[in-house]
């Protein structure tokens, strides 16, 4: 067993944004969450990184209790994240970009080595290493942000909207990376509007509807689930 | 860690700076007491808007309330001073102390409860006006109606006690400023400036790659506001006057602030650059004024705005930025 919620609610002020969700990441596994936008995949996200504190419930990684432990803490634990809309550090080059992931206690001293596996995995960041991040395309912009998390040594990584407005060949190659990644031996939770792509991909997938999980089941099952291709695939 | 402070930074920047310093080091010899008195508060500028640029050009946080630090740090030393008959450098320490708790005070609130950017800025200017009223009212240190250091005869130099000639004063701001700028350069190459780097950039990033974002921009505010007690521990006993409306006020805060503004935020050279381009052309406007027969007063006022004007409209990061690359100084001086 990896990461464990169990009954977590997450509140901004007084509007719930999870509602009792519980759920189970084996290691090694990719675990998708689908749902609609406002539905809550980036605050339970968030919620696991620790940015978000829980109101109630518990989240158990390799059997501690990691709920409301500060997002640094967790990082240093093996869980990543590759954060919606990239996030990168435009004014800075790629190879700093990458050095900026290696920051973590647990990262220390591997940055050489990483960065080369990181180059090896993306040719593409390894030619541009000099340039400036902020003058790349944004697939190559979302290659260097999972670059940069793996220099921080994750075990678990958590992609949000990995596929958020990049072209379909580029959507393509970062699914690729994903699976890549996930044959490495990562476990991977997978935040996407893809649905049939993440669903395809998925070993156990999660529906997330108002902050309330409704449904879940293998990626294989909710991708033939009539009420899945009615709502998410418009089948 | 010397090599840290040298490392990547090209042999002309070395030469041109070490040039810049020997000028400074001969510039008492060359000139007069006015000029001199221009050159102290050049100095005094460039090391002071320095202390703020950790805060606001490092870690990104804009402080209007720097005037608090320089305040109770020299109110602090010049106390000791007075009532008990400790000397600076002894009281310098108890200043930075003090200094610095204000300053983590301000930043736990602010950080601690999610305030930032305009928000945090008027809180720190909210603690630096109540602190004057305070001040205004606090008898001990004699009230509104100012504090006052003994003025000793310029004979004798006693650089222990900080009293003497304004040549003794130039060289003990001279060494104070060259230690707070490779201080930065070393603070800048090593890992707290890459945190900063990131939490200025990108806070969220930042916190996405498990930077203590607490954690630093706390330390950024402490060190800017401990740096910043010294520039008013040098400020009592150079002027040896204190009055709350004055070392407090807002406009003294903006005051400090124009230097880097100016120079280049987030240089390491931009905020010194910045305090010689602006005190000097301040200084020479208001001279040729006088010569001309106009004397305006705010005349330095409506210059410091109309400079502020034309650097923001034309060279938004400062003088200095795009300066070095003309010079082929590199990017990160």
């Amino acid at each position: 067993m990896s990461l464990s919620l169990s009954d977590i609610d997450v509140f901004y002020g007084d509007a719930q944004a999870l509602d009792s969700v519980s759920l189970e990441v084996p290691r090694g596994s990719i675990v998708a969450i689908i749902g609609a936008n406002g539905a809550g995949k980036s605050t339970l996200i968030r919620t696991i990184a620790g940015i978000e504190k829980p109101r109630r419930g518990s989240i158990r990684y390799n059997g501690t209790d990691i709920a409301g432990l500060p997002s640094y803490k967790v990082c240093d634990l093996g869980i990543g994240q590759v954060a919606e809309g990239r996030q990168i550090f435009p004014t800075l080059t790629v190879v700093e970009n990458l050095q900026m992931g290696s920051l973590l206690p647990r990262a220390r001293g591997k940055e050489k080595a990483t960065m080369e596996e990181v180059f090896s995995l993306f040719p593409r960041l390894a030619e541009r290493r000099d340039q400036l991040a902020g003058t790349m395309s944004g697939g190559e912009q979302q290659m260097l942000a999972i670059g940069r998390c793996l220099m921080g040594q994750p075990e678990l990584i958590m992609f949000d909207e990995p596929s958020l407005g990049l072209a379909p060949a580029v959507v393509q190659e970062v699914f690729h990376i994903i699976k890549l990644l996930h044959e490495r031996g990562l476990t991977v939770i997978l935040v996407e509007q893809n649905v049939a792509v993440s669903l395809k991909l998925a070993d156990h997938a999660y529906v997330l509807e108002n902050g309330r999980i409704v449904m879940d089941g293998s990626g294989e099952a909710l991708l033939h689930d009539d009420r899945v291709r009615q709502a998410y695939l418009g089948l | 860690m010397i090599s840290r402070l040298v490392d990547g930074v090209p042999r002309r920047a070395l030469i041109l700076l070490g040039l810049f310093l020997a000028l400074l080091l001969v510039a008492p010899l060359l000139v007069d007491g006015y000029i001199l008195s221009i050159l102290i508060l050049v100095l005094y500028f460039a090391y002071t808007g320095q202390a703020w640029n950790v805060m606001m050009g490092f870690a990104g946080q804009l402080s209007l309330g720097h005037s608090l630090y320089v305040g109770v740090a020299a109110y602090t030393a010049a106390a000791l001073y007075v009532h008990f008959g400790i000397g600076p450098w002894a009281g310098v320490w108890l200043a930075i102390l003090i200094s610095v708790a204000c300053g983590l005070f301000i930043g736990f609130l602010a950080f601690r409860f999610g305030i930032s950017g305009v928000y945090f800025a008027l809180l720190t200017i909210a603690f630096a006006e109540f602190t004057r009223v305070g001040f205004d009212h606090f008898d001990w240190v004699n009230g509104s109606g100012g504090f006052f250091l003994p003025v000793t005869q310029y004979s004798v130099n006693d650089p222990l006690n900080l009293r003497g000639a304004p040549v003794m004063f130039y060289y003990i701001l001279l060494a104070i400023t060259v230690l707070a700028f490779l201080f930065c350069r070393w603070l800048l190459t090593g890992r707290i400036g890459y945190y900063w780097l990131a939490i200025r950039e990108e806070p969220e990033a930042a916190q996405t790659l498990g930077i203590n974002v607490f954690r630093y921009k706390m330390i950024a505010v402490a060190i800017s506001a401990g740096m910043t007690a010294l520039s008013g521990v040098f400020f009592a006993f150079y002027y040896n006057n204190l009055f709350p409306e004055q070392i407090f006020s807002m406009s003294r805060s903006i005051e400090l602030i124009l230097g880097p503004i100016i120079g280049g935020i987030g240089s390491l050279f931009g905020p010194i650059l910045g305090a010689v381009v602006l005190t000097v052309l301040a200084e020479s406007v208001t001279e040729i004024m006088h010569a001309l027969g106009y004397d305006i007063p705010g005349i330095k006022q409506v210059f410091y705005g109309l400079c502020l004007l034309v650097v923001i409209i034309y060279l938004p990061n400062g003088i200095w930025p795009p300066l070095r690359k003309r010079l082929g100084l590199g990017d990160h001086s």
